[in-house]
């Protein structure tokens, strides 16, 4: 076993190990020279490693390939989960960078928190084993415990990080409980042994203890990305934490969560379908009406866009219950067209600062259709693409879900799904009728930096402009649901 | 392997549980119920080594106390680790060294970072 370890074995984890050794090297150089500006230096460097890891993730064999004695997988899912992670996380350092200068939070450890929280989403989505799986979870976490309470001076920000300290070690707890069952039953912690064994012992329901195990296991992971009744963190801490957090919070975490629980559920619990489907039947159900209900009387922005998040991932879920391959593709295609909208919308809340401070409240977009028409508009566009009106990319990856549940008869589900985005549409539109229609605020400052305005841009052009050639992106995420259904 | 029949292992552990918990509610119970009560302003009062209780328990102290416990912690762990590893490094072989070596590696790094970022220094 010792013997097999060449370094050309180590081939699929070239990106986490670049990412791994360039973020030591980087903490060091900045403690060595830490000096005023370091925060814009680190910013790039860190944006530069994750191009590069990019580049490397293309120089590899999507085959399906495994590492490190079975522990670890390559394919072409963690590939592209990887891709998307990679990005999103490109996206919020660019966002971050001026922001935080102007908040007064400049300090160099910001990008390498999200490079290593970067480093454990890319394990957890290539996971093959429990506890690399975990491993990847909690390096994930750890790093976002203390990036949701990076403005430490601040009361509300040390809440949200307390917050979401605890109960992400609550859930955490759960995951390992449930692990520890599953591992007592089936005497396995690889995901291909633990599937093996399910599938020998007959087809149909799981024994109970097994049962047990994938529930708390599945739990664990709803937590991560805030399904009802999971979601109580979300709001506190999109609130909480600095603008450039939530916006990372709002963007990649929830992509590697969903990354590893198709994983499991897929490659793991795959003969307990119809059991898990339940459970995921509930979330989804669940997730969409909070979402789309809580969200209504929210006033401040940065909350309202965590219950939009909890509704939105409400969506992602009915692909996960209708559990075909057409629906794991459009849970899939869900989350990189929810990344892309979402940056841009952040985008604009990061802009939100009048007179040096960064402002919070829906109303205070009063009048931006007058002061700052250009912003105005990009934010009306990404606002009807997240209300899933045509012919947007938001109205498209809401179509993939729901006919992929209509085709395995979930007809309740796409029901709620329809009326919950009717209901959601609410809160978007009166966004809209904010900017434009109310007694116009004072301008905003313009001092939007180059980041901010290239995320907008790219975001509302991705949206605009999807629909000219759809079949590429959904043909990444057919091809990427086909790798991680394929039983190993 | 997999059957229920070896959760009859743990039968006695729950009996144990069962018979524990049993205990200690009926001694609570017991005491709440048949016991005599007279407080008075003495009896209320925190106990602390036989003195007057001096003032409120939940003082604030100084954060670098814990800042010290946990980077001792760090140490400590790392101690811990390395003597399995030394005791067997005949058996793990190039593996098992190189291993050890990128733990230390990633630990060094750490402890430059506190280093500069002041941790270590009283003042």
């Amino acid at each position: 076993m010792n013997d097999s370890l060449s370094l050309s074995a180590l081939t699929p984890l070239l990106p986490e190990i670049f990412l791994a050794v360039a973020g030591l090297a980087l903490l060091v150089v900045g403690v060595v020279r830490e000096q005023r500006h370091g925060l814009c230096a680190m910013c790039r460097a860190v944006a530069f490693c994750f191009v590069l890891a990019c580049v490397f993730m293309l120089g590899l064999d999507w085959h399906r390939t495994v590492a490190l004695n079975g522990m670890f997988v390559m394919d072409q899912f963690a590939g592209v989960m990887k891709f998307m992670i990679l990005g999103g996380l490109l996206i919020s350092v660019v966002l971050g960078e001026k922001y935080l200068a102007q908040e007064g939070l400049a300090r160099f450890e910001y990008p390498l928190l999200i490079l290593f929280a970067g480093l454990g989403m890319m394990v957890m989505v290539s996971a093959n084993h429990m506890l690399v799986a975990y491993m990847g979870l909690e390096l994930q976490s750890l790093s976002l415990y203390v990036l949701a309470a990076f403005r430490r001076g601040h009361g509300k920000s040390s809440e949200a990080g307390i917050k979401y300290f605890l109960l992400g070690a609550l859930a955490s707890g759960f995951l390992l409980f449930g692990m520890s069952l599953i591992y007592g039953y089936t005497g396995a912690l690889s995901f291909d042994g633990i599937s093996h064994v399910l599938r020998a012992s007959g087809e149909g329901a799981l024994a109970l203890p097994a049962l047990v195990g994938m529930v708390f296991i599945i739990i664990g992971i709803a937590f991560k990305i805030s399904a009802v009744p999971f979601h109580m963190w979300t709001p506190d801490v999109y609130e909480g934490a600095a603008g450039s957090v939530t916006a990372l919070f709002a963007i990649v975490p929830k992509v590697a969560a969903m990354g590893l629980l198709l994983r499991i559920l897929f490659a793991v619990f795959e003969p307990a379908q119809d059991q898990w489907q339940q459970i995921m039947w509930l979330l989804s159900m669940g997730s969409m009406l909070v979402g789309a209900f809580g969200a209504l009387a929210q006033t401040n922005i940065k909350r309202l866009m965590a219950y939009s998040s909890i509704n939105h991932m409400g969506y992602a879920l009915i692909g996960v219950v209708a559990a075909s391959q057409t629906g794991v593709a459009g849970v899939i295609f869900y989350m990189m067209v929810y990344m892309l909208m979402a940056a841009g919308v952040f985008a604009v809340v990061l802009m939100m600062r009048r007179g040096g401070i960064a402002l919070r409240e829906t109303t205070d977009l009063a009048g931006l259709g007058l002061r700052n028409p250009a912003i105005a508009y990009a934010m009306a566009i990404l606002m009807f693409s997240m209300a899933g009106i045509p012919p947007m990319a938001g109205f498209f990856c809401k179509m993939f879900v729901f006919q992929a549940a209509i085709a395995e008869g979930f007809y309740v589900l796409s029901v709620v799904g329809v009326l919950t985005t009717a209901v959601a549409a609410f809160y978007y539109l009166r966004i809209i009728k904010i900017m434009f229609f109310d007694k116009p605020a004072e301008a905003l400052d313009q001092d939007f930096g180059f980041g901010r305005r290239a995320v907008l841009l790219g975001s509302v052009l991705f949206v605009v402009l999807f629909i000219l050639n759809p079949d590429v992106l959904i043909e990444i995420s057919r091809s990427a649901a086909a790798a991680v259904m394929v039983a190993p | 392997m997999v059957s229920d029949s070896f959760l009859m292992d743990y039968l006695p552990i729950l009996v144990f549980l069962v018979v524990a918990g049993g205990m200690a509610v009926l001694m609570i119970a017991a005491s709440l119920i048949v016991g005599l009560r007279r407080p008075d302003k003495d009896k209320l009062a925190a106990y602390e080594c036989g003195f007057d209780a001096f003032s409120d328990a939940r003082s604030k102290f100084d954060v670098r106390f814990y800042l010290v416990a946990i980077l001792f912690i760090i140490f400590d762990l790392e101690i811990a680790f390395l003597f399995p590893w030394a005791v067997t490094l005949g058996d793990i072989g190039l593996f098992g060294f190189w291993s050890m070596m990128v733990f230390l590696g990633v630990l060094t790094v750490g402890f430059i970072y506190e280093w500069k970022k002041g941790a270590l220094e009283w003042e």
